[in-house]
């Protein structure tokens, strides 16, 4: 019948939902992930001035609500001259947020690895950045990974609040539609279940790059 | 004949001299007032109790430790001071990477990359240091590993090796880069008894077939009397007795020495 028709028709317009709650997902995963790399090795830098900079950047964005930030990134960048689409704005304030709380879980990995691992470099004569990125960073990922796998939900979990400023994604649709028909049930579980769907996925990820990284370190006695 | 002997000229200078060379963490003085030189090509055995600054002694000359007060000399350059602008000024990184290539080092807990399969901890420094390429730099690993009688565990991780076998790959990872001084601290203390003969059997090889200068900080007394050309005998920062491990091991002088290698004698070490 009519409804019957109407209901999938809705369905198919929140299912289109999923391509914005996807794409800002994995672009602000992308942009913190590369953020809380820099982020974090600068963090362990002998140079004061490098660590006070990016304790700063880090302390903002953690000690700020995410809505803040949004609305920032596309309501106040204007006035200085930017002007960013809504998926835009969302990406950055999601992506620098991520970054400022990855940032923390890269220090703290890399200090994780053992003295004896950076001693076996000198001994070896590579640069300090050689060492970083053959011997140090290779092990610290799989100290990160966990962690990552908890940001990364979250984050997609935080892309919700992009539905605030007008980005079609899986809430903002769901809002639209709830508007439209006035059942409420319906469009939250569908949703429900594809936020379901996309964290498994990250998750089967993250795994498959624990057990990529983990090779030698972590004991196979599976 | 007389351009033979100034081309050996140089081998007559120490490799290695250390200057009243001091070393203090916080109050506590590690190393006093020590001076001693090292020939090219000598086996050098440092023996002595537990914290007598044997380990740190090998760790100042890795670049893993500043000296307090002091210099060491190696191959004729200041290790922990260069000139620039003709002013002495404390080492840089670029300084300090240029003195490493002189040395190679086995920990005692061997310090292997966990990540990484024997032929690749052993191929990674020579790879990235470019001065061979991949390909050769691979051959000539897995040769390192042959040496050591670890052909057949190249592509091992770590974690699947015992500890005589990690510690033969961190042997030949540190002679990767051929170095010229190879610094060997307490490589068989982290061993089950039964392994430690198969590491001592490498360096023995290396001894006999290398003109490496060695520097060898052991407990094993037996093994250091067949090993090294001199001893030296530390106590708290300082040379006690220094000599020939005949002398040294059959007839001490000092009474410190005597009393050192009874404890060791006793505590089941054979000489
Ligand atoms: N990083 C450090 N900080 C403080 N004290 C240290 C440090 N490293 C070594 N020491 C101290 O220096 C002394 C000499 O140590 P070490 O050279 O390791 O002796 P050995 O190898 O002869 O046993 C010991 O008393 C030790 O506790
Ligand atoms: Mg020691």
């Amino acid at each position: 019948m009519n409804t019957f028709e109407s209901a999938i028709g809705y369905s198919w317009f929140i299912l289109t939902g999923a391509v914005a709650t996807v794409e800002l997902t994995l672009l602000s995963c992308l942009l913190a992930l590369i953020l809380a790399m820099l982020a974090g090795i600068a963090l362990t830098s002998d140079q004061i001035a490098v660590r006070a900079v990016t304790r700063i950047y880090v302390e903002i964005f953690r000690g700020t609500s995410v809505f803040v930030q949004l609305f920032a990134a596309y309501f106040v960048l204007p006035f200085v001259g930017v002007s960013l689409s809504p998926l835009q704005s969302g990406v950055l304030a999601l992506g620098l947020n991520g970054g400022a709380y990855g940032a923390e879980v890269v220090r703290a990995a890399l200090n994780a690895v053992g003295r004896d691992q950076r001693e076996a470099t000198i001994a070896l004569n590579l640069t300090r950045w050689q060492a970083l990125w053959w011997v140090i960073l290779p092990q610290a990922v799989v100290f990160m990974l966990p962690s990552f796998g908890n940001l990364a939900i979250e984050l997609m979990k935080g892309t919700a609040v992009a539905s605030l400023i007008t980005v079609s994604e899986l809430t903002f649709q769901a809002q639209v539609v709830r508007g439209q028909t006035g059942d409420t049930a319906m469009p939250f579980l569908l949703i429900l279940v594809i936020y379901l769907l996309i964290a498994s996925a990250l998750i089967s990820f993250v795994r498959w790059l624990e057990r990529r990284f983990g090779r030698g370190i972590v004991s196979a006695n599976t | 004949m007389g351009l033979h002997v100034a081309s050996r000229a140089p081998d007559c200078q120490p490799i290695i001299e250390f200057r009243n060379v001091e070393k203090s963490y916080g109050s506590l003085k590690v190393l006093e007032q020590l001076s001693f030189s090292v020939k090219a090509g000598e086996h050098l055995a440092l023996i002595g109790p537990s914290g007598s600054g044997k380990t740190t002694i090998l760790r100042i000359l890795m670049t893993l430790e500043s000296v307090t007060a002091g210099d060491v000399i190696v191959n004729g350059v200041c290790l922990n001071h260069e000139q620039r602008g003709g002013k002495q000024v404390p080492s840089s990184e670029a300084h300090l990477r240029r003195m490493r290539g002189a040395f190679g080092m086995v920990f005692q807990h061997f310090n292997l990359f966990p990540h990484k399969t024997a032929l690749q901890n052993v191929a990674l420094a020579p790879v990235l240091t470019g001065s061979l390429s991949k390909a050769a730099a691979k051959e000539r690993a897995l040769q390192m590993l042959e040496n050591v009688g670890l052909a057949d565990k190249a592509h091992e991780y770590p974690s699947r090796l015992s500890g005589g076998q990690k510690q033969r790959v961190a042997i030949a990872r540190a002679l990767a880069l051929q170095p010229k001084i190879l610094l060997l601290d307490e490589i068989t203390s982290a061993l089950d008894p039964e392994l430690v003969e198969e590491v001592l059997n490498v360096i023995t090889n290396l001894r006999n077939e290398t003109d490496m200068t060695m520097l060898l900080v052991t407990h094993e007394m037996g093994f250091a009397k067949d090993f090294s050309d001199r001893v030296l005998f530390f106590e708290r920062g300082k040379i006690v007795e220094e000599g020939p491990p005949s002398e040294i091991f059959l007839s001490p002088h000092h009474e410190r020495t005597k009393s050192f290698l009874r404890k060791i004698i006793a505590a089941g070490h054979r000489l």
